[in-house]
């Protein structure tokens, strides 16, 4: 069953056009990831389904319901949640008080800060301090530990590798395997290709704000999504 | 009055002004909206003070209760209907849009109560004074208020601090676009906030309306002495405003005491000295960056 | 591929009907005193100081982007420096009108470097915070009449008709002069900058405008202006106090005319001020309805109607009397 289904999509950002008719669909409990370079409209995408920018035109279907052009709350109550491109932690508020925001429309769900804390020890340990304070890869832990805590049905990340070493990124995508495999949805922005294949059930590939490829990553190859990357 | 009396009158006076400031600083801090109309409001609430006094005939802190809910809801109601359209729009209109409320309130109070000064009369309590040893005496009153204004303070910062609401306040105060994807409805919130702020206001309006005269056009000074008070004690703190409106309260009393006319000019160049010396304020505790 | 040479026009029809208009209006203004209408002629004097108060608010807020709720500081202080430059210094009163502009504009530079360090919201309430220290520090002090204010005695050696003329005809020669000069300063280089700033400081600071430079210039400029402007208005009553010369109405009715004429273009502050008196005659009797209703109209403008009354002329019939942009013709 499809949960998200998006058809024909344009967005802007500002007066700049960064989405053409882009078509994407994730089925509940799949894992989609969206890859492409810098500026191919990545970012816009998952912002126009979480609701922070406007349907310019193209219909976005959520559980059946369009939603498309809704704000950014009610999507939440619906159950999509985005993890923000740079994490965008809360500096006035602690560790703690940056994952109970998280919770703030009260979504039903497993989800909470006892279980938060397991999944992520360090945030457990430094619940008192600024949630600035973090390291980065501690704050990027901090950021999917608050979207968690919306409950979320579909679950947006956004380029949560940038700026990170490559052993915290490993973790964190074996924190990602491990919501997946609690049935969450996921729909993961990402340049790091390679991170990305290995929890994804199905790949979009993103170039100049249209889909220059999707599918299975066990069906393409290398040179294939290397093309639809770069631009043959 | 001797000296020490007039830094203590200060200090009580100071209490007050740190509600006004609170008001101002909090919707400032949530949506960056500088309500010019902040001390109007205030005035405004006094004066309905004043007609729920004549018409109920009700001691003046019982009308606070009746006032002050009604001007929670004129916050909301203005915020939601009109301030929030201007949103994203930039200062401008917003200046203008409260200015206007300004010149509207101050005018449509002058047409409806003339120029007449106005006092609220709380019978009795506020010319009593407790004994406070050497030769000091303070009214009950300014120690009622001072008390008032702390457990307000204290009120504000748990809220602030503690509970959910606060926290989306703090949030959206950082990264309004960010609060809104954890699911704030930020349009409600800024609603409330102003709710909030006016009731803050309106309190300390009243108050000050007990102590001493008031008239139509008593509303920018308060406004100048919130702004004043906030920038005193600096961005981020509550407490580092209840120093701020000492501070400012004292400069006024012992500027008044040097020479009557130098009261609130006294406050002004101690917070214009303060700007020059200091302008991030005596207590920011602000990580942002304004 | 063939180069045509293309134009740059910087005039437009509409400024060429407005150009003889304005002659004629001005010839007819010229005129006006061989009617003998003294109170014809405060009248317009009156509105010539509003004109200019609207016009250097304008330049402010509409075109440098600073919102000052205090430039009433700047009219107070023109007055009493004509009182002074007058009455205690000897300088021939109508003289001393230019002279008081360029005191406003030595007060300017001391408020810059207080409430420059303000933006948005903060920066209004603090320029209204100086102007009411202004206001204190001139009450408070017993050489300037203290609260009860002094009145010029410098031209009462004058005859009151050639005093009325002499003050008229300032007036006309003030309000062409800012006019003028505020015209030719936005079609200037340093008035593109200044629409540059306006429109996004972060690309114009690429483009090398400096931008506190620009701000302060133009804050200088319209505190000049006001100043004079104010002297103008207390050689025509006389009497100042300091009540009077620092209330925060001036500021009120400067701002009311320029949002309702139309914030951000030359001809909306002319547009704003016929409208400003035609309200004041209309209800006269009204008392403070008045202020209520000019409050609301400002409010009601802002929201639905932000270009103004002339804003909403000039986008219906592409209309610009003072074109300050360039067009280019293919």
């Amino acid at each position: 069953m499809s949960l998200l289904a998006v058809r024909d999509l344009s967005a802007f950002y500002g007066d700049f056009q960064a989405l053409f008719g882009v078509s994407l669909e994730a089925t509940e409990g799949e894992t989609v990831a969206v890859i492409g370079a810098n500026g191919a409209g990545k970012t816009t995408f998952l912002r126009t389904v979480a609701g922070a920018q406007p349907v310019a035109r193209g219909a976005v279907r959520f559980g059946g319901e369009s939603v498309g052009g809704r704000p950014p709350h009610a999507l939440v109550d619906l159950g999509i949640v985005l993890v923000p491109e740079g994490r965008k932690i809360f500096p006035s508020l602690s560790v703690r008080e940056n994952l109970q925001i998280g919770a703030f429309r009260r979504r039903a769900g497993p989800w909470t800060l006892e279980r938060v804390y397991r999944l992520f020890p360090i945030l457990g340990e430094r619940r008192d301090q600024p949630g600035t304070n973090l390291s980065g890869g501690e704050q990027q832990m901090l950021a999917i530990g608050r979207g968690l805590m919306a409950n979320p049905r579909l679950l947006l990340v956004d380029e949560i590798s940038l700026g990170l070493a490559p052993v915290i990124v490993k973790q964190l995508y074996e924190v990602l395997a491990g919501i997946r495999r609690e049935g969450t949805t996921l729909l993961v922005v990402e340049q790091d290709v390679s991170q990305v294949l290995t929890v994804a059930d199905h790949v979009y590939c993103f170039r100049k704000g249209t889909v220059s490829l999707a599918g299975a990553p066990s069906r393409l190859s290398r040179a294939e999504i290397s093309a639809a990357y770069f631009g043959a | 009055m001797g000296w020490l009396d007039a830094v203590v009158q200060g200090i009580l006076l100071g209490g007050l002004y740190a509600l006004f400031a609170t008001g101002l600083s909090l919707i400032f801090g949530v949506m960056r909206l500088v309500n010019l109309a902040h001390g109007d409001f205030s005035i405004l609430a006094a004066f309905l003070a004043v007609v729920a006094v004549r018409a109920l005939d009700l001691n003046p802190l019982l009308a606070l209760l009746l006032v002050v809910p009604v001007m929670a809801a004129v916050g909301y109601g203005l915020q939601r209907l009109v301030l929030n359209r201007l949103l994203g729009r930039g200062i401008l209109p917003a200046v203008l849009v409260t200015f206007g409320f300004s010149v509207i309130i101050q005018n449509g109070l002058l047409q409806t109560f003339s120029a007449d000064s106005q006092r609220l009369n709380p019978g009795g309590i506020e010319t009593a004074s407790l004994a406070l040893g050497g030769g000091l005496a303070v009214g009950w009153f300014s120690l009622l208020t001072f008390a008032l204004a702390v457990v307000l303070l204290v009120a504000l910062q748990l809220l602030i601090g503690r509970t959910a609401i606060g926290r989306a306040f703090r949030a959206t105060s950082d990264d309004g676009e960010t609060a809104e994807l954890m699911g704030i409805d930020n349009r409600r919130l800024y609603g409330l906030a102003m709710g909030l702020s006016l009731a803050v206001v309106a309190i300390a309006g009243i108050v000050l309306g007990i102590r001493t005269t008031f008239t139509f056009a008593s509303g920018p000074d308060r406004l100048l002495f919130a702004f004043e008070a906030v920038i005193i004690g600096g961005l981020g703190s509550l407490w580092g405003t209840l120093v701020g409106g000492v501070i400012l309260g004292v400069a006024q009393t012992v500027g008044a005491k040097l020479s009557p006319g130098w009261g609130v000019l006294t406050g002004h160049l101690v917070f214009l000295t303060v700007l020059l010396l200091r302008p991030s304020g005596l207590f920011t505790t602000s990580r942002r960056v304004d | 591929m063939a180069t045509r040479r293309s134009t740059v026009e910087r005039t437009t029809r509409a400024s060429r009907v407005g150009a003889v208009l304005g002659a004629l209006l001005l010839a007819g203004l010229i005129a006006l005193p061989l009617t003998g209408e003294a109170g014809l002629m405060r009248m317009v004097v009156e509105l010539i100081a509003l004109l200019v108060l609207a016009q250097m608010w304008n330049l402010l807020a509409g075109y440098a982007g600073l919102v000052s709720i205090g430039q009433q500081a700047y009219l107070g202080l023109g007055g009493y420096a004509l009182i002074v430059l007058a009455d205690d210094l000897g300088v021939n009163p109508f003289l001393a009108v230019p002279l008081a502009g360029v005191a406003a504009a030595v007060f300017a530079i001391l408020t810059a470097s207080i409430v420059f360090q303000f933006r948005g919201g903060y920066f209004a309430v603090g320029t209204w915070a100086v102007a009411e220290v202004y206001r204190l520090l001139v009450a408070n002090t017993p050489a300037l009449g203290r609260g009860t204010g002094r009145t010029l005695k410098a031209v009462f050696p004058l005859a009151r008709e050639t005093r009325e003329l002499v003050t008229y005809a300032l007036a006309l020669a003030v309000g062409v002069a800012a006019m003028a000069a505020v015209y030719v300063y936005l079609r200037s280089r340093q008035g593109v900058g200044l629409m540059a700033v306006r429109d996004s400081e972060p690309a114009s600071e690429s483009l090398g405008v400096d931008i506190y430079l620009t701000k302060l210039q133009v804050y200088l400029i319209s505190a000049f202006g006001t100043g004079i402007t104010g002297a103008l208005i207390y050689l025509n009553l006389l009497r100042i106090s300091p009540d009077a010369a620092f209330s925060i109405n001036w500021t009120a009715y400067t701002i009311f005319i320029v949002v309702i004429g139309g914030l951000g273009t030359l001809e909306g502050p002319i547009v704003g001020t016929l409208v400003f008196f035609l309200l004041r005659e209309l209800l006269a009797d009204y008392g403070a309805w008045y202020m209520i209703l000019l409050g609301a109209l400002a409010v009601v403008t802002m929201m639905r109607y932000p270009q103004g009354v002339w804003g909403l002329i000039a986008e219906r019939w592409e209309i610009h009397v003072f074109p300050v942009r360039r067009r280019v013709r293919l």
